[in-house]
């Protein structure tokens, strides 16, 4: 599978990073969907094994990776759990990084190595109640001392994370990025919501009230680093969608090598053969989108326009092949006896978080069309 | 004390073998890997050293192969060998099993290890026999699936796997050790050791550096004449039973078997 573009280290990296989670995540990955439990175990060895700083520099406690073979491990962990996946892409891609690329020096000394290490996990706190894909209209507010006051909604390790950068107005009404450390008093969790799927990972919504706080970044540059952050986590949801799409791939191919009507193999059937090769085109499409986008972003190149198409493309192909493995299985396909439904719920949220298909569409048209996409003359 | 670990780079167990129909020859092109049960004798390695009985100074993975085999011995050092030898040359390639121990234990000539390991057997070849070969010349004890290994002083307590049940035995150092692959689970790499691989030193080595005898190796040296290889024939289609009803499930297995006359 599309190994010989890659360098050794991205394959033992990938190959590390397969074996772990064939091993010791796949195997629970239907249990704790059924549990809803978030596998804190799992993270603490990822991080022994530096798949947690995948793409951090070795002087700030990462492994010195890069951003491809991030995305390599990514797509591993989502094959066998995409609820682990998206736990470690938003404590990369949405809390890691950004602290990297912002911090002051001895905010990246203090603050970056126990996340990379995996002994504390991350969180990206933007979303609220009324503010979505509407990101600039949040009503978070942090007064003259950095105290921050307001609610934050689908939080992805919010139950759970340490370290939270959260997007707030500061006395000027300018959105400035903050640093929340747990545990604070004024911190709550004030629900875990109930999902269709990824439900080993944990989304929550927070309330803030007067909670002590740190900048990250220059005052008013909130939105510019939240942009930017999306457009990098962007890329990794993207793999994460490509890892669920290969895991329906395996499922269904499997199947139709297994099961027999009619007398032969399914996989003996047009129709069946039609399915297999489409979704293995389109995830292979979707992989080379994603590779492409992380390739850019490693070389330091703009990305933007890339990351969306990928994440557009590959939740797409992540969505529509999940529901085609079910087809594949039939009946079985249908019951939690088999994997197949598990990735059907997990996938549709790669459509939603980090940014909509509605959004990625936004993106690229307006970088395709410019002045005229928000119709200026 | 100081192990020598022999690996080999084997076809990806993820591939599926085929015979070359242009050279009747197994076909090596696609993704290769290092052989798995070599891991557990560099694990076994890992854990003698990391045991504290015995002052381990190094532990060199050793393997003989083309340029492409560099890339085990990267994964041997990411999984915690120190540092790494690379016997190639030309002449090597076609040595049977005896060339191939022959021209090893060479190497471990002028390594002088006090310990040497290597998995039970390879995933391509599978001859089983690399080791007690390598002993031969070395003039060393040799055990063959050993699953538990003690360093008692200048000596090794090892308990073997056999047909029968299990041989505790005791070989003086140094001495070639086979292991089985029940004898540990292996570690992980981590990402940094992935990473700081290339960083560890490789010998690459020709025949000439170590004193191999050019006659003794290499498709001539080989007393081994492979003729034609065939792929093993395909297995007939086994039966499934969808178990509906258990009691008569168990009946059809049974009836199955009995027709067999295999009970």
């Amino acid at each position: 599978m599309s190994g010989h573009e890659l360098s050794d280290e991205q394959r033992e990296i990938r190959a590390l990073a397969r074996d772990f989670a064939e091993r010791e995540i796949a195997p629970h990955a239907a249990a704790w969907d059924r549990e809803h439990r978030f596998p804190h175990e799992v993270f603490a060895r990822l991080g022994e094994l530096g798949l947690m700083g995948a793409c951090v520099p070795l002087e700030h406690g990462g492994a010195g990776a890069d951003f491809l073979s991030y995305v390599l491990a990514l797509e591993e962990l989502a094959r066998a759990d995409a609820g682990v996946a998206v736990t470690v892409a938003v404590h990369t891609s949405a809390a890691t990084l950004p602290l990297l690329a912002h911090g002051t020096p001895e905010q990246v000394a203090r603050l970056v190595p126990p996340l990379a290490q995996g002994i504390e996990l991350g969180a990206f706190a933007l979303t609220e109640p009324e503010a979505g894909s509407d990101a600039s209209a949040l009503r978070t507010r942090a007064d003259a001392d950095g105290r921050i006051t307001g609610a934050k909604q689908f939080i992805t390790t919010g139950s759970h994370a340490h370290t939270l950068l959260v997007f707030a107005r500061d006395p000027d009404d300018r959105i400035s990025t903050y640093v929340v450390r747990r545990p604070t008093p004024g911190l709550s969790v004030t629900r875990e919501e109930d999902k269709l799927g990824l439900n080993s990972s944990s989304t929550a919504a927070l309330a803030f009230d007067a909670v002590p706080a740190e900048r990250l970044g220059p005052p008013g540059a909130g939105m510019r680093i939240a942009l930017s952050t999306l457009d990098g986590g962007r890329i990794g949801i993207a793999a994460q969608a490509v890892g669920i799409a290969q895991a329906a791939l395996d499922t269904a191919s499997a199947y139709a090598k297994e099961r027999s009507a009619f007398g032969r193999p399914i996989g003996a059937q047009g129709q069946i053969q039609q399915k297999l090769a489409d979704m293995q085109t389109e995830v292979e499409a979707a992989r080379a989108l994603t590779w492409r986008a992380a390739r850019l972003k490693q070389a330091g190149k703009p990305h933007t326009v890339e990351g969306a198409q990928a994440k557009l493309f590959a939740s797409a192909v992540a969505r529509r092949q999940t529901g085609e493995a079910i087809q594949v299985l039939g009946g079985y396909g249908y019951t939690r006896d088999y994997p197949a439904e598990r990735y059907y719920r997990d996938a549709k949220v790669t459509e939603i978080y980090e940014g909509t298909s509605e959004i990625q569409r936004l993106v690229i048209a307006r970088a395709l069309l410019g002045d005229a996409a928000r119709g200026e003359a | 004390m100081k192990i020598c670990v022999l690996v080999k780079e084997v076809p990806d167990a993820a591939v599926e073998k085929r015979i070359d129909p242009s050279t009747g020859r197994m076909d090596r092109s696609g993704e290769k890997n290092l052989n798995p049960y070599d891991t557990h004798a560099i694990e076994a390695a890992m854990q003698i050293k990391e045991g504290g009985a015995v002052p381990v100074e190094e532990i060199v993975a050793v393997t003989m192969g083309p340029e492409s085999a560099v890339r085990a011995l990267h994964k041997a050092v990411s999984l915690g060998a120190d540092r790494s030898v690379h016997l190639t040359d030309a002449a090597l390639a076609g040595s049977d099993v005896a060339a191939t121990g022959y021209a090893l234990a060479k190497v471990l000539e002028s390594e002088q290890p006090d310990l040497v390991l290597l998995g039970q057997q390879s995933d391509d070849g599978e001859c089983y026999t690399i080791g007690a070969v390598v002993a031969d010349h070395l003039k060393m004890p040799s055990l063959t699936q050993v699953i538990k290994m003690d360093v008692d002083g200048g000596a090794l307590r090892c308990e073997r796997q056999a047909e029968y049940g299990y041989d505790t035995v005791q070989v003086q150092l140094p001495a070639v050790i086979s292991v089985g692959d029940a004898i540990n689970e292996p570690r992980y790499p981590s990402l940094k050791a992935i990473m700081g691989a290339k960083k560890k030193p490789l010998d690459t080595k020709a025949s000439g550096d170590v004193g191999i005898d050019g006659s003794l190796v290499g498709a001539d040296g080989s007393r081994v004449d492979c003729g034609e290889f065939k792929a093993p024939p395909a297995k007939a289609a086994g039966k499934i039973i969808e178990d509906e009803d258990t009691n008569e499930t168990v009946e059809q297995i049974v009836a199955w078997l009995d027709e067999r006359k295999l009970i």
